[in-house]
């Protein structure tokens, strides 16, 4: 299409100055919510899966095999500690700590509760997972922390102790022995996240593997990758280094948390489908728009043709008319989605309806919608893709002018 | 190209139960560089035969052949090819694109033709100032009153030299020194280029331009005359 002909088709798209921009309206209203919902998931997604795998899991897991779907005491790793220091030293990678965990039932003087006691290597700890970052009372456990607690805020409150009080705890060890223990209250988490506020305490690995005869076995080596993208990556060269250990599996943090991939896919699916409905709305716009425009134009068509244009030229001019339309959309639309989806993403957003996920994901109450390339594209390019493929119909309308007849139209 | 033969052409339409003849019958054969008009009351069937030979319209029945073609057999592709190369058209209605300026109505075929864009720029502003359009290049055809209008349709039927002009009342708006001018213009390009012209008309001066007079009534053709055309200087 040379000069005259886009010339032509941008001026006819003027020729209902106010029709053409109600469409394009729509087109720049949808696409830039498209921006701001796409970019609020992205930052929404990205938060949820920070923070619940910081919080505790990490992104990535050595296990016993049948850990994950059965978490017994008898599903260990050996030397868990020695098998620790070696990943570290071979990823290079600080962020890996070996862990213990078993049931109990913690006792103060008044109550009793079941709990989680995770044995934790406190050095390495703070660097795989947020609650030592999350004391709210006391502090964390040390290198050489032998008979102290850190426990969550809840559990604090239920069990009515504090800093400095004694906790008993009674539970079964690795050989069905008697485990049970006396442990000093050091430090106090909140981590927002109830479940763990509620039943979940942390001791060294060291004591942990006194009280319960673990004798150098564990449970899990939890690690952190730098970043989520780097995960896959690093199960693939993890998967590598351990590849001679029997009943050992390396699991990432989708199967870890499958609640979280879960609860991200079925957000996806409710936000895609309203997205769409959002582009088949804007699509009829474009479609009643431009078929109105192809037949109040009926007369000039038919000269068109009179003259020696085809069918195909025309139809080539309406689509190029669209194609004005749904760019003028395009850009307009990323624009002021860019603006507000920016601003928003500095200042932080709040939604209604996301107390529930924000709880159950320990998400802040704020949300910071997260701009980039493909969260400012990806809408407002299948709204011009739609529009386009809504001209097809008008165009190919035109196949059936009969350029006499045609010219005889009003 | 451009030797026209019509051959027992018919043609009807129906107005609700009415049926009205358009055609009757048609025989004529116009050869390469004739200059013809047609003419005859209003309703005898101009309009329809040039509609018919620039195959925009099909007979019902008969036959045009056009250089050995069958116009009225041919597909709609290639006799949109056939309008846009070798037949120009101006419509009763002029039937100017309102969007486009002047200069770029007349731009336009040559566009679709392919013409490369300085080649039809000068095209058009020389072919605008022989039909006496100079300064308006740039109005759109509601800023030019209805001659203007006609003049900027005949400009763009004969910018890029088609082998056949068809013009459907070319003068109908144009005072008299304009439309005098208008047939020097067209008597030139049918004299220099050879181009043939069938031009319909009720104008009696429009008439004594055409080498031949073919008078219509009620879709025949009622008398078929070769004349000599009065000079190009008359007015
Ligand atoms: N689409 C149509 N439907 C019905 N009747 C038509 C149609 N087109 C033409 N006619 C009729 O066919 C006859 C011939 O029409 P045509 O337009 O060829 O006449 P004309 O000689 O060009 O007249 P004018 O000088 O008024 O332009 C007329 O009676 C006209 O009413
Ligand atoms: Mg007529």
């Amino acid at each position: 299409m040379s000069n005259v002909s886009l010339r032509l088709a941008w001026r006819n798209l003027w020729r209902h100055k106010r029709r053409t921009w109600l469409t394009v309206g729509a087109m720049i209203f949808s696409n830039s919510l498209l921006v701001f919902s796409i970019s609020l998931q992205f930052g929404s997604y990205e938060m949820m899966i920070d923070n619940t795998l910081q919080a505790f899991s990490g992104h990535i897991q050595l296990q016993h095999e049948q850990y994950l779907d059965d978490p017994k005491m008898r599903h260990n790793l050996p030397n868990i500690v020695t098998t620790a220091k070696r990943l570290r030293n071979e990823l290079k990678l600080e962020n890996i700590g070996a862990r213990a965990a078993g049931f109990a039932l913690a006792s103060s003087r008044d109550r009793s509760y079941g709990i989680q006691i995770l044995g934790v290597e406190p050095l390495y700890e703070s660097r795989i997972s947020s609650i030592p970052g999350l004391i709210k009372e006391g502090q964390f456990l040390q290198q050489d922390s032998y008979d102290e607690i850190v426990i969550g805020s809840i559990l604090a409150r239920n069990l009515k102790i504090t800093i400095g009080d004694e906790l008993t705890f009674i539970g079964s060890g690795l050989d069905n022995s008697f485990a049970a223990g006396v442990v000093r209250v050091v430090g106090i988490f909140e981590s927002g996240i109830a479940d763990l506020d509620r039943s979940m305490a942390e001791v060294s690995l060291a004591y942990f593997d006194d009280s319960f005869a673990m004798r150098g076995k564990g449970h899990s080596i939890a690690i952190r990758a730098n970043n989520i993208e780097a995960v896959t990556n690093l199960q693939i060269r993890i998967e590598a280094l351990v590849d001679n250990q029997n009943h050992l599996a390396v699991r990432h943090w989708e199967e870890l948390q499958p609640g979280l991939k879960q609860a991200i896919q079925a957000d996806m699916t409710s936000a895609w489908f309203m997205y769409i409905v959002l582009i088949i709305l804007v699509a009829f716009s474009v479609l009643n728009t431009q078929l109105m425009s192809v037949l109040e134009r009926t007369r000039e068509f038919g000269t068109m043709m009179a003259l020696g244009l085809k069918p195909s030229n025309l139809s080539r001019l309406v689509v190029v008319e669209t194609s004005l339309m749904a760019g003028l959309g395009l850009l307009l639309g990323i624009a002021v989605g860019f603006v507000i989806t920016w601003y928003l993403s500095i200042v932080g957003f709040y939604y209604p309806g996301m107390e529930e996920m924000a709880v159950k994901f320990n998400l802040p109450d704020r949300m910071y919608p997260e701009v980039s390339l493909i969260s400012l594209t990806l809408g407002p390019g299948i709204v011009a893709f739609g529009s386009l493929v809504a001209s097809i119909y008008p165009a190919t309308r035109l196949y059936r002018l009969l350029p006499i007849e045609a010219m005889r139209a009003v | 190209m451009s030797s026209i033969r019509c051959i027992q052409l018919c043609k009807t339409f129906r107005q609700g139960d009415e049926i009205i003849t358009g055609l009757d019958n048609v025989d004529i054969v116009i050869d390469e560089g004739e200059f013809v008009c047609l003419s005859g009351p209003s309703g005898s069937g101009k309009t329809t035969l040039l509609n018919a030979i620039g195959g925009l319209d099909t007979p019902d029945s008969g036959e045009i052949h056009m250089d050995g073609i069958r116009v009225d057999q041919l597909a709609k592709g290639p006799l949109a090819d056939m309008r846009l190369h070798n037949i120009g058209f101006v419509f009763q209605a002029y039937n100017l694109i309102p969007v486009l300026t002047a200069q770029e109505n007349v731009e336009f075929v040559m566009q679709v033709q392919g013409v490369a864009a300085a080649e039809r720029a000068q095209k058009a502003r020389d072919i605008l100032k022989e039909v006496g359009l100079i300064g308006m290049e740039d109005r759109k055809p509601a800023q030019l009153s209805g001659g203007q209008q006609q003049r900027v349709a005949v400009a763009r039927a004969i910018v890029s030299q088609p082998k056949l002009v068809l013009a459907d009342e070319p003068t109908a708006n144009l005072d008299t020194v304009a439309s005098s001018k208008l047939m020097n213009l067209f008597s030139q390009l049918n004299q220099n280029y050879n181009i043939t012209f069938i031009i319909a008309t009720h104008d009696k001066r429009v008439m004594s331009y055409a080498k031949r007079l073919i008078k219509m009534q009620d879709g025949k053709i009622i008398s078929d005359e070769m004349q000599t055309p009065v000079s190009g200087d008359e007015g």
